[in-house]
């Protein structure tokens, strides 16, 4: 009986499996082919030859710099990560042990806005952006959604929890807030902001749409947006397109392997307190 | 602006200090936005151009209208994102609570398993739409060769025709992510007490009885964040039709947020594309309303 279940279990996870794996497994090897065997029916599952072309043809061209994309999101997603973390931090620790006038409003406020659809945003932000001279830089893709209302809610609900009976004895040896936040709340949540920098940094790396339209020449685009780029330019170039797609995707497979355990907490955590 | 004096005990000026940074973000790029947002939508507002007319609720009216230039593409739009939405939130609902139920036990590879499944959802939508535009390619792609290997039909234009392209659009987005949805299942089924399954066995219930009387109803606060978060994130879709079908075949598959994109962004009739947006977010509201409803009806019905 127990030894059947396992055997249905097995059943059901092993194709699953497969069906996840393979197709990353086909874009990494196609991006070795030539340009023939990329497109050759059936696939073939090992490169005959095996040829680094498709990178070095991406990586030379001045129309679609890939490396410099992959330097622009690299610079995007660390200085967006670092921002959240940071005023959200801040934020959050006020919200969870300081008493102030406002403060329920402050923080109403901002957890409403955590169920607002970004499509509201868009449009005024782009013209909020295209003001202050930010479209086609990297600010553009770097400040505006560094306003993480996700980020303080979840450092709020982690400060929370914390004990207090630290933070008071501190207080009685005459530390002020800013020591306290420092040097007792920040080393007790590492963990939290160490998800919180992982899951922003992802967002940032993998956003699409905005890249898409703030940012139009080609040394300015991020890999995402580059993506598309590469694929108008590249049409049915499959070596090309599938070459381009392993650059984007390896930073955050890589990340997402030693970090696993902390992307997948994160998310569990933010829709338990949700 | 509270002063340190009237507060009593207070951290007054402190805790603004800590909470600048952060409200100077969220005052400049969500609140002043939602506010500009309605502006912009009561003019003739072209980015590129000097003179922004005001036209009052024109924008909102040509949309509303059937007889505006204006309405057809936009509720084709609104038509296209309705289909993806009500097929793809039920099955990111139901596949990904199966898959935490099985992965709800203790079993060797578990994390493993775990971790694969939520693999694709770490890829941006681009590596995704891109890397499945290539598998779906009617003539070299892999999906056809295998389904031509097993004797189904393997001429299928999966981005192109109808209604293939929502087969794929749904299928690629519920591959991509499904971990995501299981995850936050799984946390919620470990925080289901034992003794309720205690309980529930020391009562004779079966196997489907307990899944019945006892999982499902303490999954439901999880359930309805899944199907919100699943709800405003389907309804939001725009990567992979740009990616895969760039709304084909004809404009079927541009979804809203692609036609607002379009008429915003690349048009620069912002006022048209802001009221449309804001039809679109009215919409999406109501919706989750009615779910928030559904639960809170469901919840009430277990309680008596």
């Amino acid at each position: 009986m127990r030894g059947a279940k396992q055997v249905l279990r097995y059943a059901l996870l092993v194709p699953l499996t497969l069906l996840f794996v393979s197709p990353l497994v086909f874009m990494l090897v196609t991006s070795f082919k030539t340009p023939n065997e990329a497109v050759q029916t059936p696939p073939t599952w090992w490169p005959d030859p095996f040829t680094t072309q498709a990178y070095e043809r991406i990586f030379n061209a001045a129309d679609t710099p890939v490396l410099r994309w992959f330097a622009n999101s690299m610079i995007a997603a660390t200085a967006n990560a670092a921002i959240v973390v940071v005023t959200a931090a801040l934020a959050a620790y006020a919200l969870a042990r300081l008493e102030f006038r406002g403060k329920k409003v402050v923080f109403a406020l901002i957890v409403s806005t955590l169920f607002v659809p970004p499509v509201i945003l868009i449009i005024p932000n782009y013209e909020i952006v295209g003001r202050l001279y930010w479209l086609d830089t990297l600010l553009a893709i770097i400040v505006p959604t560094a306003a993480s209302a996700f980020g303080v809610f979840f450092l709020r609900q982690f400060f929370a929890q914390l004990p207090r009976e630290l933070e008071e004895s501190a207080r009685l040896d005459g530390a002020n807030r800013w020591q306290i936040f420092v040097q007792i709340v920040l080393p007790l949540s590492k963990p939290a902001l160490a998800t919180l920098a992982l899951l922003s940094f992802l967002t940032n790396w993998n956003d699409f749409l905005w890249p898409v339209y703030v940012l139009f020449s080609p040394e300015t685009q991020t890999l995402q947006a580059g993506l598309s780029t590469l694929q108008s330019a590249n049409n049915v170039r499959y070596d090309l397109l599938m070459a381009g797609a392993v650059v984007a995707s390896i930073p955050v497979l890589l990340l997402y392997l030693l970090t696993q355990r902390f992307v997948i907490e994160g998310v569990s955590r933010s829709g338990l307190k949700g | 602006m509270p002063s340190v004096s009237t507060v009593r005990r207070g951290d007054g000026l402190v805790a603004w200090l800590f909470l600048a940074p952060y409200l100077v973000l969220f005052l400049g790029f969500v609140l002043l936005p939602i506010v500009l947002g309605v502006w912009i939508s009561l003019h003739n507002w072209d980015y590129t151009l000097p003179g922004k007319p005001f036209v009052g609720i024109d924008n909102y009216s040509n949309l509303l209208n059937p007889d505006s230039v204006a309405f057809e593409p936009f509720w084709d739009a609104m038509k296209a994102t309705g289909i993806f939405t009500a097929f793809s939130v039920p099955l990111l609902i139901a596949i990904p609570l199966v898959v935490a139920m099985v992965m709800n036990q203790k079993f060797p590879g578990r994390n493993f398993f775990r971790a694969v499944y939520f693999a694709p959802y770490v890829l941006g939508v681009a590596v995704v739409g891109v890397m499945w535009r290539f598998l779906l390619d009617r003539n070299i792609g892999a999906v056809n060769s295998y389904l031509g290997g097993l004797g189904l039909p393997d001429a299928i234009a999966w981005l192109s025709s109808m209604p293939a392209a929502w087969f794929a659009l749904v299928g690629v987005t519920v591959w991509w992510t499904l971990g995501f949805n299981a995850v936050i299942y799984i946390a919620g089924l470990q925080d289901i007490p034992r003794e309720l399954y205690d309980a529930a066995k020391v009562d004779g219930a079966g196997r489907w009885s307990v899944i019945w009387n006892v999982t499902l109803p303490s999954l439901r606060p999880v359930t309805m964040f899944v199907t919100i978060v699943t709800l405003i994130a389907s309804a939001n879709m725009f990567g992979q039709s740009f990616i895969m079908t760039n709304g084909a075949p004809a404009q079927e598959t541009r979804t809203a947020i692609f036609y607002i994109a379009e008429t915003g962004l690349q048009n620069f009739q912002m006022g048209q594309a802001a009221a449309a947006s804001w039809i679109l977010t009215v919409a999406l509201m109501l919706l989750s309303l009615v779910v928030f409803a559904i639960f809170r009806a469901r919840g009430a019905l277990d309680v008596s």
